[in-house]
């Protein structure tokens, strides 16, 4: 769970449009059961990238020249709604992205990403319809993220700001894991859980 | 606890959320304490992560595990299990139980069953309680009046080495549904109609609580159905006050507090953590339940809903053009025309059974209309019971024998075609009426096409290879 640190950076980014997209599409349960060491970027988008042969869908947005080398992604709404696969987090991070942008996020998605040193960002509708239009008409077309300044700039040099919580946007900043300084409170959980007992009578 | 006046009204979302806070962060997370953790043939990389760092489960007492998602429903040994990857899956779970005291349902265990049947069947979960586990669906349990949800197996890395969580307290919203069901309606039509209204992003970042007469008239089967859908309106959970048909349920069962002093206390405390009556919601909601009609998906969003009565929409109708395009996309994934009347399109798939409704009640239910029935010619029918003691129970009262003789396949307990992750799936292009959660593109197989509905809904399109509206087959009562 070693996360990379995050610094600002400027890459091209993918247009995902739909709304609620989920994470059956981000990553098909067929391949939940494959080790985490071998990476999930190769079944990103799976049934949508690939037919039933495993061909390259030419349709696919993704296998476009102008977007295989794209590293931030953006979407739309209730994007990676449903199932809490974190493999959906996995997939999108192994495939080489740093970022991804929508309106909204499902829930255990957004939290799972911050906890891979996958950026989520949230923008207005307005300004993901925006990018995805500017990305749609311009394949390879870069967008910049600087964290520290909590900016992205979009292709055309519009500045969006977005919020993050500081400890979250700490832990990316530095490549922290959360579960160390959590490791850091065991007293107060341990004190945390006699005095629980306690309150509940289920000790002397 | 001291008895003064509270300062503040709370909400039951408040209540549960005071007593299990630890301590809050600079940036306002919350360290959460986490009550009951329960774990499935899905955890190898967690403990894979909690094993690279060198740490064991903090508390293994009150973690609980039972293989569901990668078990086969046509038999019960492991060994047998033909993919190396999923029985690896099975086999990790079992040797980590086995190496840390975790107590484990293991595959041969009657008890074994889908991880959110067997939580609230054993009372392992009970109201006040703080429960997760890596699955979207520990929604459910909200229905004992519990604060429960899915977390990522990185966060379950977390609870297993620290039986805790950082989480942002979530908004509340109070969904009210007032009145009596209409003949034939169920629990399932309750979410589905609650999903239609709100839309599947209409709960994100809230923790819904379920009220009003028409959920307090609901059994706890029909409660655990209606909160395991929360997922599917954004929700990050959803809770319903535990009253006497909670306590009732919750009596007696194994891991429940024993009766006498232990249980009089429970009970003491659980009562206070309902909702006060002047607490203030962020969101309220009301629905009117005489107005909800069986309802059915005909698409691959948990927006696309309608009555059985009613027919495939029509794209062109909708209100703005991603609605529109999303519509257009999954009508040709689904093989469907706009103005096709709902009842019209037949089936090739039944699948009874998941988190969502394989109780012992889904199934009776299920029963009632199969009875004196067969499956329709073509027509390929499961029941998948939820836990093997609702199994043994549905044998005990000849359910059993009414599905067989109908032609239905009577299969062992687990996930099943749900998700397909045992490798049960519904064929490409097939279609499925299924009382499972998700009509998402591919859940139930590649290319396969998902009809939601009740358990009862589903058994109605068995008998007559078509979705039907089950009003017209129930007599009555």
């Amino acid at each position: 769970m070693t996360v990379e640190p995050f610094e600002t950076f400027r890459a091209p980014a993918l247009p995902f449009a739909g709304i609620n997209v989920d994470t059956d599409q981000i990553l098909p349960a067929r391949f939940l059961s494959k080790p985490r060491a071998g990476g999930f970027g190769q079944y990103l988008f799976h049934d949508l990238r690939f037919d039933e042969n495993g061909v390259e869908r030419e349709g696919f947005v993704l296998n476009q020249p102008g977007y295989r080398k794209t590293r931030i992604l953006v979407g739309e709404e209730n994007f990676a709604c449903g199932s809490s696969r974190e493999n959906a987090v996995w997939a999108i991070a192994d495939y080489g992205y740093r970022v991804v942008v929508a309106s909204s996020f499902g829930d255990i998605f957004f939290s799972n990403s911050l906890k891979n040193g996958l950026l989520p960002v949230v923008l207005p509708a307005e300004a993901t319809t925006a990018l995805i239009a500017t990305l749609s008409r311009e394949p390879g077309a870069m967008i910049e993220v600087d964290l520290e300044a909590q900016t992205l700039t979009s292709p055309e040099g519009v500045v969006y700001s977005f919020d993050i919580d500081p400890f979250s946007k700490h832990c990316l900043l530095k490549g922290i894991d959360e579960l160390d300084y959590t490791l850091s409170q065991m007293d107060r959980i341990d004190e945390f859980e006699r005095r629980r007992a306690e309150s509940q009578g289920l000790s002397a | 606890m001291s008895s003064g006046p509270r300062p503040v009204a709370m909400t039951m979302l408040d209540k549960i959320w005071a007593q299990h806070s630890i301590l809050e962060r600079a940036d306002g997370q919350t360290l959460l304490y986490v009550d009951r953790h329960l774990i499935h043939d899905g955890y190898a990389p967690a403990f894979e992560f909690l094993q690279a760092r060198q740490l064991r489960p903090r508390s293994p007492q009150q973690t609980f595990g039972t293989p569901d998602h990668y078990v086969p429903t046509d038999g019960r040994i492991v060994e047998r299990i033909a993919s190396a990857e999923r029985r690896d899956m099975v086999k990790s779970l079992v040797e980590n139980a086995n190496d840390y005291g975790i107590t484990l349902f293991e595959l041969s265990d009657r008890r074994q069953g889908i991880v959110h049947v067997i939580g609230p069947e054993q009372g392992i979960s009970q109201p006040g309680m703080t429960i997760v586990c890596a699955d979207s669906h520990t929604s459910t349990h909200g229905a004992l009046g519990a604060l429960a949800f899915g977390v990522g197996m990185t966060q379950a890395t977390q609870v297993l080495a620290t039986q805790t969580l950082w989480q942002r307290k979530p908004k509340s919203m109070r969904i009210s549904v007032e009145g009596e069901l209409g003949f034939g309606v169920t629990a399932k039509d309750i979410i589905l109609a609650i999903i239609r209204k709100i839309g599947p992003a209409g709960a994100v970042g809230h923790v819904i609580e379920y009220a009003g007469s028409t959920i307090r008239g609901l059994s706890m089967e029909g409660r655990l159905t209606i909160c395991n859908m929360s997922i599917e309106a954004g929700a990050r959970a959803g809770m319903i006050a535990p009253d006497e048909t909670t306590y009732a349920y919750v009596k007696g069962r194994n891991y429940a507090p024993a009766e006498g002093e232990a249980w009089d206390r429970a009970v003491a405390n659980w009562s206070r953590i309902t909702t006060d009556p002047d607490a203030v919601f962020d969101r309220e909601v009301t629905l009117d339940a005489g107005e909800i009609a069986p309802m059915v998906t005909w698409g691959t969003s948990l927006e696309d809903v309608a009555p059985i009565d009613g027919n495939v929409p029509d794209p062109e109708a909708a209100a703005t053009v991603e609605r529109r395009d999303g519509m257009s996309k999954a009508l040709a994934y689904m093989g469907l025309s706009p103005g096709t009347p709902l009842a019209e399109i037949s089936v090739d798939r039944v699948f009874i059974g998941s988190c969502t409704n394989g109780r012992i009640e889904d199934l009776r239910s299920a029963a009632a209309v199969v009875k004196g029935r067969s499956v329709h010619p073509g027509v390929e029918a499961w029941v998948v019971p939820g836990s093997g003691l609702v199994k043994e129970q549905a044998e005990a009262e000849g359910l059993d024998g009414i599905f067989l003789e109908a032609g239905f396949q009577w299969r062992e307990a687990g996930c099943s075609l749900c998700l397909g992750t045992n490798g049960e799936t519904v064929a490409a292009g097939a279609r499925c009426a299924s009382t499972s959660n998700r009509n998402f593109v591919g859940r139930q197989g590649r290319g396969a096409r998902t009809h939601l509905m009740s358990p009862s809904m589903a058994a109605a399109a068995a008998v007559t290879g078509r979705l039907t509206d089950v009003r017209q087959l129930q007599t009555g009562e």
